[in-house]
């Protein structure tokens, strides 16, 4: 059903050791020696072949979105490198620039702050036409095509109104179709159904789904919740402060996770049963502090099996079977 | 289906930039203010035609008397006339030329910087920001009036003395407060949306961040209005104005230097008074409607 | 166990906008039975949090109780006088707001805040007022050393955590949760959910649940009131709604979540459309114009309370054929067609 994935058998990204760090506090608190250093990402290390849909999964504060924003340059990384086609995507500029931006999309998580409210669904879908530079003449026919593409019922009743005017779940289906108007290879979607009543979220996810599948897009998919990730990736990429802990197919994951953290993820995923299990998750209590991570493996201070040499020694992502998971035990 | 169903009722260019503009016209206050700007400015424009005589015109009787000291109504003047026998009514007119002159440009210089100090501050942030903030500072360390009279005792006496002083101090204001609403509106969605799909900085700028800020920067600019007028005011009434030109501020000095207060000339320096108060109230009724329009909060 | 303690009749609540008025619930009935959790659940804009914010008449200032009766421990909470209501608050009726961060001063210690809940609305003195403290932050998991630190420096699990100690300070009867779990992540939420079901069996209180979220009922609630609209679309035992929807908007609901345990291959289904404006409410069944089953009746007069199986009720016309309906619905081609 998709398009065979572009031939060359290379990855569309391959992401080596990229860092992401913040420093907090201000010039003041340095030269007192109390700035702190922020790893929102540190040291992630993978290929996204071309085709692929990957999910990103951690609570928030694991680098999911940095993630993102690095793959699609919103943020410049601050060590290691990112390669978009063999391509560094830190050196791109002026019309290597302009050619990776059509060729990279990002969805936002809220539909309301991801369009300017002044402006109406035609001039928020014209502006990327612009910019690549499509004759003003073409821009109706392509985005009339990028909202039936999203499946947006008689498109053309939207076009002079104003994002306020439209639901969420119409909204996001624009913000979608402002995404695929250039026909992008890459789209970063970061939670786009967090914010839309339950009753509307099927319906984006499912185009979501068709879209990717009938474009043969290569797509992140970012979010906390294992069901939404397995519902539209086949491959999951566990996340805890900055790190790759597991990293391997949706459904080895689902069924049996192997990372003390995935564990945790997957026991916690809300499931609409009523019989299910309530025992106590596998994993401690409080919340991951990006400025003061644990010595050794950062997720040490909640694990339920660390021992002496999680504290000495941050654990490699090591092969297991199908996948690789970043701990001591495997 | 596609060809006929989308005439485009886009709105005209004037409409389009009143809407950016957003007058405040359903506010009682600044219709009000609105109107007294009006009446001002129609009164600087034609004012070769409304006032009867040269404001620094040495006048006299028929008797070919000095002109001095006639009371409102004497000899046809409306007004009376100053010690030296010059038309009030006529110098309250012109005067308005140079108030309006000094505040509009003063506002326009004010809001101009301080925009544009604002979104190149907030929207590049780094290095930029922080020298741009530094100087902000420092402007912010500069006594106001003083650093006029320092101005005018420099350069040669004149009423553009106080916009220049407005144009080097007063941005400060607008800028932070500009920088601080593109901090915000530069970590909106849709300006990562739009540059993930190709857009440049500058058009990111115009199109999706100033257009936000241009009802704060005319906040400040009416502001600006009358902190100008005020300021050329007090500048001409304490001796360092350009006594070449006419204005309010000159007016006052000029009364208070020949004793009118003494003599009883309630008509030569009230009605400078009176249009200084107004304008300078007229402009801060336009920033109250502003004020409601962008905090409609703050009115309840 | 199965004693009602709190009973929701008619309730009608409309919203002053303009100069005319819309009811955003609109003849809302159910039952809470003492030692229970009900889950209040509906999407945005269903009146689910306007139910809640009438039973502690806090309320928008524009909103009012226009009609019916909440009967709370022999009481009419909508006919009582607000001095009654005020001793009520809190020492009866407690509240956990979504987002504890805005119902927390941020100027203020922990233990300042509840310390002033205690003294002044509970009466206590200084030194039983500081065991009450240590008391509560033992009974939801936080270490006692942590009373004397300021909102900022919880996370947003223990913030949630101190917020209901904050509503269990003075022993209510019945705890009212507004999206308690909304904004934050799976592990915390579970732990959060472990937490309040623990404290409430421990205790012996009521709770009602409000929330979007289906699975969030599944885990933890006894009964379940689906709202849509301002009206009540299904009510009945949790597993009763859960497995045996019997409305159609709940129908459509179940399949339209990912399910973890189920297979990997299964395909959502969306309802297609939104939620009609309440400020012009279509005739008959509100969900009519999303629902693939509606019939010629549903467009004009609005479905009764409809018993399917004892406690169980559907506002459904066609109630009686839900076994069908329900394998229909779980065809996304049904849902598809009504697009």
């Amino acid at each position: 059903m998709r398009p065979p994935a572009t031939d060359t058998g290379e990855p569309l990204f391959s992401i080596r050791e990229a860092r992401l760090h913040y420093r907090v506090g201000g010039a003041l608190s340095a030269l007192r020696g109390r700035s702190s250093v922020v790893k929102a990402v540190d040291g992630v290390s993978f290929a996204i072949a071309r085709g692929e849909s990957i999910g990103l999964l951690g609570e928030s504060g694991c680098g999911k979105t940095s993630m993102g924003r690095l793959l699609l340059k919103l943020e410049k990384p601050t060590g290691g490198e990112i390669l978009f086609d063999g391509e560094d995507v830190s050196r791109l500029k002026g019309k290597a620039l302009r050619r990776y931006r059509a060729r990279t999309q990002l969805i936002f998580q809220n539909p309301f702050d991801a369009v300017n409210p002044r402006f109406t669904i035609r001039a928020i879908l014209a502006e990327p036409l612009e910019n690549a530079g499509v004759p003003r003449a073409g821009h109706e026919a392509r985005i009339v095509d990028a909202l039936e593409l999203v499946r947006l019922p008689q498109p053309a009743q939207y076009l002079d109104r104003y994002p306020h005017q439209l639901s969420g779940g119409q909204l996001q289906r624009v913000v979608m179709a402002r995404a695929l108007i250039l026909q992008p290879e890459f789209v970063v979607a970061d939670e786009p159904v967090s914010m839309l009543d339950v009753s509307v979220r099927a319906g984006v996810l499912n185009v979501f789904r068709d879209v990717r599948d009938r474009l043969g897009l290569t797509a992140i998919y970012i979010s906390h919740d294992l069901a939404l990730v397995r519902y539209v990736c086949e491959r999951t990429i566990v996340m805890y402060l900055g790190k790759v802990m597991e990293d391997g197919p949706t459904e080895d994951i689902v069924h049996e996770p192997l990372h003390p953290y995935s564990k945790a993820l997957v026991a916690a995923v809300p499931v609409p049963n009523p019989h299910q299990s309530h025992d106590p998750l596998p994993i401690g209590r409080g919340a991951p502090d990006p400025r003061n991570p644990p010595s050794g493996c950062v997720f040490r201070d909640r694990c339920p099996h660390a021992f002496d040499r999680c504290a000495s020694e941050v654990p490699a992502l090591r092969d297991a079977g199908t996948r690789q998971v970043a701990c001591h035990l495997f | 289906m596609r060809d006929g169903a989308f005439t485009t009722r886009r709105p005209g260019l004037v409409a389009r930039l009143f809407g950016t503009l957003r007058l405040p016209l359903n506010d009682p206050f600044a219709v009000c203010g609105l109107l007294i700007y009006g009446i001002f400015l129609v009164t600087a424009v034609f004012a070769d035609q409304i006032a009867p005589y040269d404001p620094t015109e040495i006048l006299y009787t028929p008797e070919y008397d000095l002109a001095a000291d006639l009371l409102p109504g004497e000899e046809g003047h409306l007004l009376g006339t100053t010690s030296l026998g010059r038309d009030i009514f006529s110098q309250i007119v012109y005067g308005t030329r140079s108030a309006l002159l000094i505040g509009i440009t003063a506002a326009f210089m004010v809001a101009l910087i301080g925009s544009v100090v604002g979104l190149v501050s907030g929207y590049f942030g780094g290095w930029v920001d922080a020298v741009l903030m530094r100087l902000a500072d420092i402007a912010f360390g500069i006594p106001f009036l003083p650093f006029v009279i320092v101005l005018a005792a420099f350069l040669e006496p004149s009423i553009w003395n106080v916009v220049l002083a407005m144009a080097l101090v007063l941005w400060r204001d607008t800028g932070r407060v500009i920088r601080s609403q593109v901090l915000t509106l530069r970590s909106r969605g849709y300006v990562d949306a739009a540059r993930v799909s190709g857009s440049s900085d500058l058009k990111i700028i115009l199109r999706h961040i100033a257009p936000n800020i241009l009802p704060l920067s005319f906040l400040y600019g009416s502001i600006a209005i009358g902190w100008a007028i005020l300021t050329e005011a007090s500048i001409s009434f304490l001796g360092f104005g350009d006594p070449q030109s006419i204005s309010w501020g000159y007016m006052l000095q000029d009364a208070f230097a020949s004793q009118a207060l003494a003599k009883q000339a309630y008509y030569w320096f009230v009605p400078p008074g009176i249009c200084i108060i107004l304008v300078v109230s007229a402009g801060f009724f336009i920033t109250r409607g502003y004020e409601n329009l962008l905090f409609p909060k703050l009115g309840k | 166990m199965t004693e009602t303690f709190l009973s929701v009749r008619d309730l009608k609540v409309s919203y002053r906008v303009g100069r005319g008025s819309l009811d955003a619930v609109d003849g809302v009935s159910f039952d809470v039975p003492r030692g229970s959790i009900v889950g209040l659940v509906g999407e945005s804009g269903c009146g689910k949090t306007t139910v809640a914010r009438a039973l502690t008449r806090v309320m928008a200032d524009n909103a009012f109780i226009s009609g019916g009766r909440m009967l709370f421990d022999g009481r009419d909470l909508a006919a009582l006088s607000e001095r009654d209501m005020n001793a009520l608050r809190w020492r009866e009726i407690a509240f956990i707001p979504q987002s504890a961060m805005n119902s927390l001063d941020p100027v203020y210690t922990v233990e300042y805040q509840l310390n002033e809940v205690l003294r002044l609305r509970g009466g206590l003195g200084r030194a039983q007022a500081r065991k009450r403290c240590e008391e509560l932050f033992e009974m939801v998991g936080i270490e006692v050393g942590r009373l004397r630190d300021y909102p900022h420096q919880f996370s947003g699990g223990m913030r949630q955590r101190v917020a209901i100690a904050l509503a269990l300070a003075l022993n209510p009867k019945l705890v009212i949760a507004d999206e308690p779990v909304t904004a934050l992540d799976v592990i915390v939420q579970r732990q959060i959910l472990d937490q309040l079901r623990d404290l409430q069996r421990q205790l012996g209180i009521s709770v009602i649940l409000v929330t979007h979220d289906i699975s969030v009922v599944a885990y933890i609630c006894d009964r379940t009131v689906v709202m849509y609209a301002g009206h009540v679309a299904e009510q009945g035992t949790m597993e009763a709604t859960l497995t045996q929807p019997s409305h159609p908007y709940s129908m459509g609901l179940r399949n339209a979540f990912p399910d973890l345990q189920g297979a990997a291959s299964g395909v959502l289904t969306p309802i297609e459309g939104a939620p009609p404006s309440l400020a012009d409410p279509p005739p008959g069944c509100r969900f009519a114009p999303r629902c693939p089953f509606s019939i010629e009746v549903c467009a004009s007069v609005t479905p009764p309370q409809v018993e399917v199986e004892p406690g169980h009720f559907a506002a459904c016309h066609r109630a009686g054929e839900a076994p069908a309906l329900r394998e229909r619905a779980r065809h996304v081609s049904t849902w598809m067609a009504e697009a």
